[in-house]
């Protein structure tokens, strides 16, 4: 009787692990089979170096350009928002606070991580861009700049979370030889520590660009739907995600181009998140614990 | 000279009353063993004397330390230069995730040199004094890491000297190492001591009768006996100490 119990519950956890297997399979299998019907009516040349991207008017051109540079622009802002503060914020939790400050702080910055982001949408709509238009000349009330802040101030808890881990695992006979030596508490945290947790800090960053780049409520709201090639981010822009939503709200019909274009666009950004996601799994393989 | 001079010091780690009443006073240019079973507060005082313990939080201290006369515990002393001539070896080799090079170097950074030739020249000498040179001079550029751990350990004990000390802190320097490497870093003591002052706390009595000129043997919190490392050790004055060196406990 006992036996035959044990033999139900290892189905069940198999099929479970199974079912999250095959979505992903599934997944997988829809973009490319979908997006191959677009790329038999689009050259691969087309898609990859048109300059522009305009499958819902008229004249329609196919160019992914467009919305790589709205994702790329909005990430990099994002990151170049992220990252220093997500860092100082380790840096300064790990080294310099007090052990009970520490232990209260890190889950109110972990709260950050857990409001909808459609709320830092109209966050960045309504809050951000007005502040930024106040003091930027030429600001549009959807620019790439405002959302890639409020995203960067999102994947602040991404970075500085797992960079405090890092930092926190660095061996304390490190600290002990730098203060051994004279070392003040800044050189200390900034010359040893920081480089000692390196690779877990590369792996938090990468971490956070990926979910950047994935991230869709933010720039769908505050960025605008216009896909314009453009390095200025005062102008308004469209993320990959912000279009894939456009068109997946509008009544498109199944299996027109329109509808496929979905996916084509679907593939490339799937093709980016898994491949960092695989960069910063090996880099987190190959340094693991190197200097234990 | 009286380098270190500690006077009536009681440390306590909240209400545990950790060293009690420790008053010594350790030479110029010796070595000086402290031994006594885990616990006994030996490693405690040691980490007293650079201000190691700062960091700990229930840490409270009271008496006087007095290094080359000066109190080392005033309001006006800096932590870090005191530190900087007060170095320390530690227990498990500890070098940076950084070249061997850099490793050495790192001292001498912190402390704002900047010309590249005092630095090349310092870190060549430094690892020259600690017995390391020939084995790492092509490969300074190398992980620190990729070093066998008696070789780690005199890299630490060259990175220390690179910063010029007077007094050099062991402590327990060679109780991860095998019997050569052993060999080794006792050897590099006894050399060293020409120019510095050495403090070393030790769990092998062998260790301290080869090595020291003097000896601290501290026990539960108190220095029970201290002299000659010859005297301690072939006529103990105390009945503890006498135990405790010939195998009786500890």
């Amino acid at each position: 009787m006992k036996r035959s119990g044990e033999k139900v519950i290892e189905y069940g956890l198999a099929f479970s692990g199974l079912v999250t297997i095959l979505t992903t399979i599934g997944i997988i299998w829809v973009l490319i089979s979908e997006s191959w019907g677009f790329f038999r009516e689009v050259s691969l040349a087309d898609f990859l170096f048109d300059t522009e991207w305009t499958p819902l008017f008229t004249q329609k051109r196919y160019g992914i350009l467009p919305l790589l540079s709205g994702t790329f622009l909005t990430t990099i802002i994002a990151i170049f928002t992220a990252v220093p503060v997500g860092i100082i914020i380790a840096v300064y939790l790990s080294e310099y606070a007090h052990k009970n400050f520490r232990q209260t702080v890190k889950p109110i910055l972990e709260i950050l991580a857990a409001v909808p982001t459609v709320v830092y949408g109209f966050f960045a709509l309504t809050v951000v861009t007005p502040f930024l238009q106040s003091f930027i000349p030429g600001v549009g009330s959807f620019n790439a700049l405002s959302a890639g802040i409020v995203m960067g101030i999102m994947i602040i808890p991404v970075i500085s979370s797992l960079s405090e881990d890092a930092l926190y695992s660095v061996p304390k006979s490190l600290r002990e030889a730098s203060y051994g030596m004279g070392a003040t508490k800044f050189q200390t945290s900034f010359k040893v520590v920081v480089p000692a947790a390196s690779s877990g800090i590369l792996v938090s960053i990468i971490l956070g660009i990926a979910r950047a780049i994935g991230e869709t409520m933010v720039v769908a709201i505050a960025a605008g739907q216009q896909p314009t090639l453009t390095l200025d981010p005062r102008e308004a822009v469209e993320t990959i995600t912000a279009y894939i939503v456009q068109v997946s709200l509008g009544d498109v019909e199944h299996g027109s181009m329109e509808y496929k274009t979905i996916f084509a666009a679907g593939i490339t950004l799937f093709f980016f998140t898994f491949l960092l996601n695989n960069v910063s799994f090996w880099i987190k393989k190959k340094y693991q614990e190197k200097y234990e | 000279m009286k380098p270190i001079e500690a006077k009536n010091i009681n440390v306590y780690y909240g209400d545990n009353h950790v060293l009690k009443d420790i008053d010594i006073t350790i030479k110029e240019n010796t070595v000086t063993a402290f031994i006594g079973p885990s616990g006994c507060g030996k490693s405690t005082f040691l980490r007293t004397l650079n201000r190691m313990n700062d960091y700990i939080d229930s840490f409270r201290k009271k008496g006087k330390i007095y290094i080359d006369g000066k109190d080392i515990y005033d309001k006006k002393v800096r932590v870090e230069e005191l530190r900087r001539k007060v170095g320390m070896v530690f227990q498990k080799p500890n070098p940076f995730p950084k070249s061997i090079f850099e490793n050495v170097a790192y001292g001498l950074k912190i402390h704002g040199i900047k010309s590249k030739y005092e630095i090349n020249d310092t870190v060549e000498k430094s690892l020259k004094q600690a017995a390391l040179w020939n084995e790492v001079k092509d490969k300074l550029d190398k992980p620190a890491l990729s070093l066998s751990g008696g070789q780690q350990q005199r890299l630490c004990i060259a990175r220390t000297l690179a910063v010029k000390p007077s007094i050099i802190l062991m402590d327990e320097p060679a109780s991860a190492l095998d019997p050569i490497s052993t060999a080794k870093i006792e050897e590099l003591i006894f050399e060293l001591k020409e120019k510095y002052t050495i403090v070393i706390v030790t769990h092998n009595m062998q260790q301290a009768s080869r090595i020291s000129d003097r000896t601290a043997f501290f026990y539960l919190g108190e220095l029970v006996e201290y002299g000659k490392t010859s005297e301690l050790f072939t006529n103990p004055r105390n009945k503890q100490t006498e135990n405790y060196i010939t195998g009786r406990f500890g």
